[in-house]
């Protein structure tokens, strides 16, 4: 799909954000281009859950607008954003451990293909052949996530790097246009965050915008095209890895002035 | 043993129902007075509903006690004011004991019960949700109901006033002593539970653990035990309410389902978890079934705070006093 | 836990086709019959509730009003106005439907309690107004004169002919339910079940299905209502009460509510403690009830159904 002058796919504008008396976001606006992968980094408390949380409609921003694909979303529930094509992972796996991982990705296809509740109740001939179009993009996905030969076992019987896999094929399952991903390599050895970093860029090269928080700077600086730096609440620094990196007011960030 | 029981009750039932024909309620007042004006009659509506208000507030304050430190809610609540009820008749009826004594022997005796409620019900729950909460709640609501049918029967037990029953008249309203002494002792009781939770160090350790439970144990404080004095403390609030209304409105066993419900609507009204809330919501919603059932319908009398319950719940599910942010952080 | 096997089906339904004919052979189960209709007509309701309950992790306490909604449309438009009883059996589907959409939209955009007392209060309203109002359904002496059911001619007059009604009902209930949680739909009702936040974000509308659940079984018991009151000829409020709203989640808790053979299992020992097993408690059953709640609850939280299950843990170790 193409927007008439729309390259952002993404827009933060003015977006304050508060618990109480807390401020855990405050004037933060940044934009995503399409086709990019962007990462939100920042100490621990900035704000980069609560931002992730606001974007994909866990709960309304206190002030200012999130627009998509051209159309503003601060106020849509979770399930209507997902349908417009945000999806999402989370910082700790939320993968449903009544499930197989099969079914875990044929969850996540909900978005795309759904049969209404009569015609699954009476198993109507139009129900179990789109059960069979699910499953048949459920098996595409794990062949692609390299999770194929698990597909029957139970989701939470897999080791954490596989379930962080699994949970992006799940958000992947629903053709998003933008994937938002909460720490995707935390929690990871070398090996498992390589593999993750590869899926990444491999999910990016497939057309699909990534929004991506992590704290491996490694990871960071080695698939992000763009970098936005936040600091209790507030955008401190924008732009590419390099210009990132040699940032004055980052390095004080994350090294702390006190 | 328990038709033993009854038949020792025989005459007190008798006494009871030949009082409750004298003094079952507003109704019955009325009818007995000669000649009566709208604005003394609805002042009566007034009163007796802040009174039976009065006893929906400390119903509230007891699921509150019970919420804000477990995010439960405790469906056996009404059963606590059944038994404050009819333990005290027991004692005073059976044991002979004075009222003075046989009202802190029959809250101490409720208390226990909600001691064993925690410890039997609610503690041996090994995957603690909502869903089995409630249910386990519900399961010791009906078994303690069931074993009240088995000691006491089916019948309806009064008390006598605690100064007598030589009603007042105020503006053309029959004001009965006993009314005093109800919304006096929601007075005490919300006077010593703020001391209690501002002022004493086990007070504000039970405060923390609302706020906080993890945070609260990790600073030494003891969750399972505040837990179960929030039972206790409840239960001897819902005894103080039953002990207290029976002269009133006598007591009988299936009483406290109705109860229960019209507490939580007080509750719900003023805000799940606010104490003021829940006072100000039992009063409300006391008064509303009052004039409801005085000035609409009376054989809808239960139905009125039942429909104010529903609508709060719809339309301001956080009430009057309580705030969205709470209602939040809870899991429940 | 969810594959519903085609073999336990079919045995199942071996059984309740044979039931009246081995009833008949043995005379001291010569009145089960009778009661196996009532063992239906309650796991119509417990099948729809063990969906609300197991599925979509909500409480009614409540269906009592469903039930009792039903039954009296059923009994009001065919005794009083003299309308077919199949139709009022579905006037009194939708009017349910309906009244299950007002009281569960608000409620199930809330969490955990709110849907339980909404239910209970709800409950409690309805039986007041059956009660209440005289005029149309006789207060508490009830209602007389409600024709039984027929069909092309044919009359389901007789015990073992409203047996094999009844029990036609629960097995397409059965089936409907069954495929709804083996497909799309209880994929996303037990995706709510596991995480809500996740179910929301992979585009499950969360308060959408529970509402959905919430209506399924409401409809499912108005049904049993109306089936309830052709067969008797005769309804009065007691039946609608708050007790029996509890009952059913006996029934429930006791056969296991993350398994529709649970709600099957409990409908049925609930049913046969309390027609023929407990009489000599007589009144005082409610301490049989509660004593049953609390020990499931505590011991068995997966119910009757589950015990395979721990039977299987034991073996492992």
């Amino acid at each position: 799909m193409n927007f008439i002058g729309e390259d952002n796919i993404l827009e933060v504008n003015r977006v304050n954000m508060a618990f109480g008396g807390l401020m855990a976001l405050s004037h933060l606006s940044f934009k995503v281009k399409r086709g990019m992968i962007k990462a939100v980094i920042g100490p621990n408390g900035a704000g980069k859950t609560t931002l992730f949380n606001i974007i994909t409609g866990s709960f309304p921003p206190t002030e200012g607008s999130i627009i998509f694909k051209g159309m503003p979303v601060e106020h849509l529930k979770a399930h209507k954003i997902a349908h417009r094509g945000i999806s999402r992972t989370f910082q700790t796996v939320e993968l449903f451990d009544n499930m197989t991982v099969l079914e875990n990705v044929m969850l996540g296809c909900h978005t795309r293909i759904r049969t209404s509740f009569l015609a699954s109740g009476l198993r109507l001939p139009m129900a179990r052949k789109k059960e069979a179009q699910i499953r048949e993009k459920a098996m595409k996905i794990l062949k692609f996530i390299g999770l194929a030969e698990k597909f029957k076992d139970p989701a939470d019987s897999l080791p954490l790097g596989e379930q962080k896999i699994l949970e992006i094929g799940r958000a992947l399952a629903g053709d998003p246009d933008l994937i938002c991903l909460d720490e995707p390599a935390a929690g990871l050895n070398e090996t498992e965050t390589y593999v993750a970093s590869s899926l990444i860029r491999a999910i990016n090269a497939k057309g699909i915008t990534v929004l991506l928080v992590e704290h491996d700077m490694k990871v960071i600086m080695n698939i992000s095209d763009e970098i936005v730096v936040l600091n209790y609440g507030q955008k401190i620094a924008e732009g590419s890895p390099d210009q990132i990196q040699n940032n004055a007011r980052v390095i004080e960030a994350y090294l702390g002035s006190g | 043993m328990p038709k033993l029981l009854s038949a020792v009750y025989t005459i007190l039932v008798i006494n009871a129902i030949k009082l409750s024909a004298a003094f079952c309620g507003e109704l019955c007042l009325i009818n007995s007075m000669e000649k009566i004006t709208v604005t003394g009659q609805i002042f009566q509506y007034l009163i007796t509903g802040l009174t039976v208000g009065s006893i929906y507030a400390m119903v509230a304050v007891g699921f509150n006690i019970i919420y804000n430190v477990t995010e439960i809610i405790n469906f056996a609540q009404g059963e606590f004011v059944m038994l404050g009820g009819l333990i005290m008749v027991f004692f005073y009826a059976v044991v002979k004991l004075p009222l003075i004594v046989a009202f802190p022997a029959t809250v101490i005796l409720v208390t226990l019960v909600g001691i064993l409620l925690d410890r039997l019900a609610i503690r041996p729950i090994r995957h603690p949700s909502v869903l089995t909460l409630i249910i386990a709640t519900i399961a010791a609501s009906i078994l303690i109901k069931g074993a009240a049918m088995l000691i006491w029967g089916k019948d309806p037990y009064d008390l006598p006033a605690f100064s007598g029953r030589d009603a007042i008249t105020v503006f053309g309203a029959v004001i009965q002593p006993q009314y005093f002494w109800v919304i006096g002792f929601l007075i005490i009781v919300v006077i010593a539970l703020s001391i209690f939770f501002d002022r004493t160090i086990i007070g504000k350790a039970m405060s923390a653990c609302a706020d906080n439970p993890d945070a609260a144990s990790l600073v030494g404080i003891n969750v399972q035990q505040m837990i179960l004095l929030s039972f206790a403390l409840s239960a001897a609030i819902g005894a103080v309410a039953g002990i207290t209304i029976t002269p009133i409105s006598l007591m009988e066993y299936d009483r406290g389902a109705m109860l229960a419900v019209k507490g939580f609507g007080a509750a719900i009204l003023g805000g799940l978890g606010s104490f003021p809330g829940a006072v100000v919501g039992g009063l409300i919603m006391g008064t509303i079934e009052s004039l409801g059932a005085g000035l609409i319908s009376s054989g809808y009398k239960d139905a009125f705070a039942l429909i104010v319950l529903l609508v709060v719940l719809f339309f301001k599910p956080s009430g009057i006093m309580g705030s969205i942010e709470i209602s939040r952080i809870k899991r429940f | 836990m969810l594959r519903i096997g085609k073999l336990p089906i079919a045995v199942f339904a071996l059984f309740i086709v044979a039931f009246p004919w081995i009833a008949h052979k043995v005379p001291p189960i010569e009145n089960y019959t009778d009661i196996m209709i009532f063992v239906g007509i309650y796991c119509l309701i417990t099948l729809g509730l063990s969906l609300l309950m197991g599925y979509a992790g909500q409480i009614s306490i409540g269906h009592a009003a469903f039930y009792g909604i039903g039954a009296y449309t059923s009994a009001i438009l065919t005794a009083n106005y003299g309308l077919d009883p199949w139709l009022c059996m579905f006037f009194g589907i939708i009017l349910s439907a309906v009244v299950a959409v007002l009281v569960g939209a608000p409620s199930l955009k809330l969490r955990g309690h709110y849907l339980a007392m909404a239910t209970l209060a709800f409950g409690i309203i309805v039986y007041i107004v059956f009660n209440e109002e005289t005029a149309w359904t006789g207060g508490p002496d009830g209602m007389t004169g409600i024709p039984g059911l027929s069909l092309l001619g044919f009359a389901f007059d007789s015990v073992d002919r409203y047996y094999y009604l009844v029990w036609i009902f629960v097995f397409a209930a059965f089936i409907f339910t069954a495929n709804l949680i083996q497909s799309d739909t209880g994929r996303a009702l037990r995706a709510i079940h596991a995480s809500e936040p996740a179910a929301g974000a992979m585009g499950v509308d969360i308060s959408g299905y529970k509402l959905l659940v919430f209506v399924y079984s409401a409809v499912l018991a108005s049904l049993a209502g109306s089936l309830y009151a052709h067969y008797l000829n005769f309804i009065n409020p007691s039946t609608f009460d708050l007790f029996f709203s509890i009952k059913l989640l006996i029934m429930i808790a006791l056969g296991g509510m993350y398994n529709l053979w649970g709600a099957i299992i409990g409908a049925g020992l609930i049913t046969f403690l309390s027609y023929e097993w407990l009489h000599y408690f007589e009144e005082f059953e409610v301490i049989v009830y509660g004593a049953i709640l609390l020990v499931v609850t505590i011991f068995l939280p997966k119910g009757l159904a589950g015990t395979p299950e721990i039977v299987e843990g034991w073996f492992r170790k």
